[in-house]
């Protein structure tokens, strides 16, 4: 998921931008790049177009009536709903975390490195059924809740917090290396200059990792509007009520309507391309202040 | 506004970084902390701008008297520069100026148009006009650094901090930069204290020098007495090149092969093992034996390439000898490789194990 760095390639090259020295010879180049392309059609590029074939399979007029038919439109109102809240709060909760590890140092630091991780080494499953054990009937706040008549599984702040705890890593990870990078001197610059920490924090801090929060916004909106697995232990799956698009998908297609599924999941695919274009920008850009910077070393010295 | 600093100590997770330093900056001097690595002298820096605390049981920091150590580093009011600049990258060379005009509370704010004059005033005097609207990233090294002085000057700082302020430079842009600080600082008279290990620097740049090692004061002084009187082996050896002879002490002597100084440390009656630091410069070549004590040497190597003659000798007591002499004086001393000459030391200086003569 870490964006390939922006490294300029100095060597001289040969004919057709291949310097022969250093590279294997063309029919082995071609068979490694054939078997790469073929790999990329057999499991990427065939299955994204059978998603659009099937969707489109019974014409238009049952796409779009598939997509727009109450429940379906209940369930994207509902992803829209809890992408809303859940990124949002990770984008708060992802800056905090990141701020915290890479410009200060305290005791238990590599302990909470561990725990920003720990949604991406469980299954989601696990996630989700935490939040029943801790929230459901039979769960350990189940009664207190039932008493004060909180709906926490089974409804909306259950899908909400499902959601959040997988979805935590994407903000934080992207940002501790870009800000453990930059370091604390620029920071120190400001404060020594009178500015107070918030000065400090959304004048120099923030704008330096600008484009590294967008990426990560993007990568868990992706993820907060795909999740399945989490979402689906904590929805109890009520048409209309607690189901997500993803949710929405398996059931229409349990019930054999495919032509209705793939339509809906194609919502989900086209949701994935804006993604990866989105982020295809954003990395380009980031590239581009990144290659400004280390430009630094190239611009030679000539002192007025 | 002079600094002035009372047993500061400050130690890293148990390891001493500086040990009981007491310190008064003059009011308006350009002072040069000088030593290796490791020495202390960014430390303290870092304390006189709050960066660090120093421990429990450290004296104050005073800004012309006034105790600094209820202020924290935001509002202690001194201008800093890093060695890396520490420039903000996502702003201009006009914005980085103006940064610290800008963070001010409201009510002591300046208003745009002054804020602007303010900052072109600035960009006039590190001869930067033309680049006000250029990124960090476009400038040379020479330029960042500029432009660090003067978003550090903006705030009208009560004293000015510098951290090995051209470190990351090179020679001849260093060269020049400390040139146009030394300048600068004439114009100015802010009390400015500025972190070095380049002896060179020190010495041509600083009003006072003080020479650190292992986060002690070793001395302090103007450069022409840490050069010329220095107050121990290691500022000796630390400003410039030296020989080191080694010798014992006997009957209130020490004893260098043939040559024997008096040294003024209580004759003991046991012998204590002494150093004698020349440096090359000093040495003066005879081919005649003179009247004055001399060591008997050999010349081993002569290189002509520079704007002095450098000479290895071997002497008779098995030291490397390491000899400078103007272009002149080589040619009329006729000497050449594999001459047996005697030397003799100008202005040697004796260090015992704990003091020296």
């Amino acid at each position: 998921m870490q964006a390939q760095s922006p490294g300029i390639d100095r060597r001289p090259t040969g004919a057709g931008g291949v310097n022969s020295l250093l590279t294997e010879p063309a029919p082995v180049r071609w068979l490694l790049t054939g078997l790469a392309l073929a790999f990329l059609a057999l499991f990427l590029v065939i299955p994204l177009v059978s998603v659009f074939a099937q969707a489109l399979e019974k014409g238009l007029g049952t796409y779009l009536e598939s997509i727009s038919e109450p429940d379906a439109w209940n369930a994207i109102r509902l992803t829209l709903l809890i992408a809303a809240i859940s990124v949002p709060l990770n984008l708060v909760f992802g800056i905090a975390a990141a701020w915290a590890i890479a410009k200060f140092q305290f005791r238990g630091k590599s302990l909470l490195i561990t725990l920003i991780d720990l949604p991406f080494s469980v299954s989601p499953v696990i996630s989700g059924l935490i939040y029943v054990l801790l929230f459901g009937q039979q769960g350990w706040l189940g009664p207190w809740l039932v008493g004060h008549d909180i709906r926490i599984i089974f409804a909306v702040p259950g899908i909400v917090l499902a959601t959040i705890f997988v979805t935590f890593p994407f903000v934080a990870r992207e940002l501790i290396p870009l800000m453990q990078e930059q370091g604390t001197e620029e920071e120190q610059a400001a404060l020594l200059l009178g500015a107070s920490g918030w000065q400090t924090f959304f004048r120099v801090t923030l704008p330096n990792v600008i484009w590294g929060v967008l990426y990560g916004v993007i990568l868990c909106n992706a993820r907060a509007m795909g999740e399945f697995g989490a979402v689906s232990v904590v929805s109890g799956h009520i048409r209309g009520l607690t189901n997500t698009v993803p949710l929405h998908v398996e059931i229409l297609y349990n019930e054999y309507n495919f032509a209705a599924a793939f339509a809906v999941a194609s919502l989900l695919a086209l949701l994935a391309l804006v993604t990866l274009a989105a982020k295809t920008f954003v990395e380009w850009k980031s590239n581009q202040v990144r290659a400004l910077v280390e430009t630094d070393a190239e611009i030679g010295e000539n002192p007025a | 506004m002079n600094i002035e600093l009372q047993n500061i100590n400050k130690s890293f997770n148990g390891s001493p970084a500086l040990r009981d330093i007491s310190l008064t900056i003059p009011d308006g001097e350009l002072v040069a902390l000088l030593g290796p690595s490791g020495s202390g002298k960014t430390t303290l820096l870092r304390i006189i701008a709050g960066l660090e605390q120093s421990d429990q049981g450290s004296g104050p920091v005073r800004f012309g008297g006034e105790n600094v150590a209820r202020h924290n580093a935001s509002n202690r009011q001194v201008g800093f520069v890093f060695q890396h600049y520490a420039l903000f990258r996502h702003m201009t060379v006009f914005e980085n100026i103006a940064f610290g005009l800008r963070v001010k509370p409201k009510n002591s704010r300046p208003a745009e148009p002054e804020i602007r004059r303010k900052v072109h005033a600035l960009l006039n005097l590190i001869q930067l006009d033309n680049m006000a609207n250029r990124y960090p990233s476009q400038l040379s090294g020479g330029q960042r650094q500029r432009v660090a002085l003067a978003r550090a000057l903006a705030v009208e700082p009560r004293v000015l901090l510098l951290d090995e302020p051209f470190g990351a430079l090179d020679a001849k842009v260093r060269m020049e930069l400390r040139r146009w600080l030394r300048r600068l600082h004439d114009d100015l008279h802010v009390t400015s204290v500025f972190v070095t290990h380049d002896q060179e620097e020190a010495l041509e740049v600083a009003d006072r020098v003080v020479v650190m090692n292992e986060g002690r004061i070793e001395q302090f002084g103007t450069p022409d007495e840490v050069f010329h009187h220095p107050a121990s082996r290691f500022v000796m050896n630390f400003l410039g090149n030296v020989n080191i002879f080694r010798g014992r002490t006997d009957s209130g002597k020490a004893l260098f092969g043939p040559l024997a100084f008096d040294h003024s440390g209580e004759a003991q009656a046991y012998s204590q093992s002494a150093q004698m630091l020349v440096r090359p410069e000093n040495v003066v070549i005879h081919r005649q034996k003179p009247a004055e004590p001399s060591m008997d040497a050999r010349i081993v190597h002569i290189n002509t390439a520079g704007p002095q003659v450098k000479v290895d000798l071997l002497g008779e007591t098995g030291e490397n000898i390491h000899a400078l002499m103007s272009q002149e004086r080589f040619r009329e001393s006729g000497i050449a490789k594999n001459d047996e000459v005697f030397v003799t030391f100008q202005s040697a200086r004796v260090f015992l194990d704990d003091y020296s003569i």
